[in-house]
């Protein structure tokens, strides 16, 4: 094929070699056909080795690296879009537990808290029963008391103020009128001391 | 008086001559260039190949062009293109570095030599046809007539698209030899008007040149996308017959 291009064009130089003399003066060295065979050896030499190098050695790497590439992006993501997946599970996962905790923990408080003030408030109606129980026996051992003083009085008062006269006088008196008087005195006492 | 803005495009032997049955194919400028272009491409993306998930710079180069490429492909010619793609990958590669190498001053650029441009579009017209009979049979000729056309225009109208699927290799190849003849013959003589100037009125063609240089890469970038991409379109028609 290329021998035939070959000889056609050593056929079209002769015609072209008279035109291409006489117009060497004016200067168009593509028309001398001088060095075409040269130029078609040289080109297709250089041009087959670099089409065969090319297309044999260096071309396939190119796209080998290309489809390597391509398919590692893609893994790349599909793993990413898997991690992210992961972790937004796992964000949830502790989320829950966080909350869970929350409300745990705010039961708790709450239960405890409920436990000491029912706790508190137990102690403290025992401890009021406790003090009234104490206040009432108080005042009746304060109102025994005061009975009993007042009669104490009225006899010490009596038997002193008997001794009393019977130490001026010389002579017993009627023990139920001195306790009259000394009783109507400390009516009297009392009533002044009450009235205030 | 400048130098002949057409000397660049010199073919010239470096070393010895070398014959084989009295056919010469002397190692040559244009040869040196064409190895220097394969070798720079292949470095560099040999370099891409390191094994790493993050790339570093020259391996996203090369990762970046691999996926332009196989883009371009998928874009134009569909996945039935994808056999296709190490030779699409290739041919851009070397016609862009070939391009680009030229861009260097005082270098040579191998794609402004019509019959490397050719052979190349040649090459890819010849593949195409015989891929296109290959995966369609005879059917493959039905790409010369439309569907839709009325009866009485279609002798016309198969003709012309005879002549345009012919043309194809003739303006694949002149399209990309005659924009990089063109933009470096433009350079060169700019550059001449520097020096014939001087000092005083070189400074706008020098201005101009710097502005042509910026545009030349452009254009060495694009057409060798162009190609590429044309490439694409015809194995489409191979490939994937519509009509």
């Amino acid at each position: 094929m290329l021998k035939k291009i070959i000889f056609q064009f050593l056929a079209l130089s002769l015609i072209f070699t008279y035109s291409a003399q006489s117009a060497e003066s004016g200067g168009m060295p593509q028309l001398n056909p001088e060095f075409w065979i040269s130029q078609i050896f040289w080109l297709v030499l250089t041009f087959g080795l670099l089409f065969i190098i090319l297309s044999k050695f260096i071309l396939p790497k190119i796209s080998n690296n290309l489809e390597t590439r391509k398919s590692q992006i893609l893994e790349n993501i599909e793993t990413a879009d898997k991690q992210r997946e992961e972790t937004e599970k796992k964000v949830k996962e502790f989320d829950k537990i966080i909350n869970d905790t929350k409300v745990e923990a705010k039961n708790f408080f709450n239960s405890e808290r409920q436990k000491v003030l029912d706790d508190i408030n137990n102690k403290r109606l025992s401890l009021e029963k406790d003090i009234e129980k104490e206040i009432i026996k108080a005042e009746e051992e304060i109102d025994q008391f005061k009975k009993t003083s007042q009669e104490k009085i009225t006899k010490i008062a009596i038997e002193t103020s008997s001794d009393l006269v019977k130490k001026l006088i010389g002579e017993d008196i009627n023990k139920s009128s001195l306790s009259a008087i000394v009783e109507d005195l400390s009516k009297k006492e009392m009533e002044k001391h009450n009235g205030i | 008086m400048a130098a002949n803005p057409m000397y660049q495009f010199n073919v010239y032997r470096i070393g010895p001559e070398i014959k084989i049955n009295n056919i010469d194919i002397s190692f040559t400028n244009a040869s040196l260039f064409m190895i220097i272009s394969s070798l720079a491409i292949l470095i560099i993306f040999n370099l891409g190949t390191k094994r790493s998930i993050i790339p570093n710079k020259i391996q996203l180069l090369a990762e970046l062009s691999y996926s332009f490429i196989s883009k371009m492909i998928s874009d134009t010619a569909g996945s039935k293109a994808k056999p296709y793609f190490s030779f699409i990958f290739s041919l851009f590669m070397f016609v862009l570095f070939c391009n680009m190498f030229g861009m260097i001053p005082y270098s040579f650029t191998v794609t402004s030599h019509i019959i490397v441009t050719f052979v190349l579009a040649a090459f890819i017209f010849i593949g195409v046809t015989i891929i296109g009979f290959i995966k369609h049979g005879l059917g493959y000729l039905k790409l010369f007539v439309p569907s839709g056309v009325p009866m009485v225009l279609l002798p016309l109208i198969v003709v012309i698209e005879i002549i345009s699927y012919l043309s194809r290799p003739i303006s694949l190849s002149v399209r990309l030899f005659a924009n990089m003849m063109a933009g470096h013959t433009m350079m060169k003589v700019f550059g001449g008007f520097v020096v014939s100037l001087g000092i005083v009125g070189g400074w706008l063609p020098l201005g101009f040149s710097v502005a042509l240089t910026g545009l030349e890469i452009l254009v060495a970038f694009l057409q060798a996308y162009v190609f590429a991409i044309l490439t694409c379109i015809y194995l489409n028609d191979a490939l994937n017959l519509h009509h």
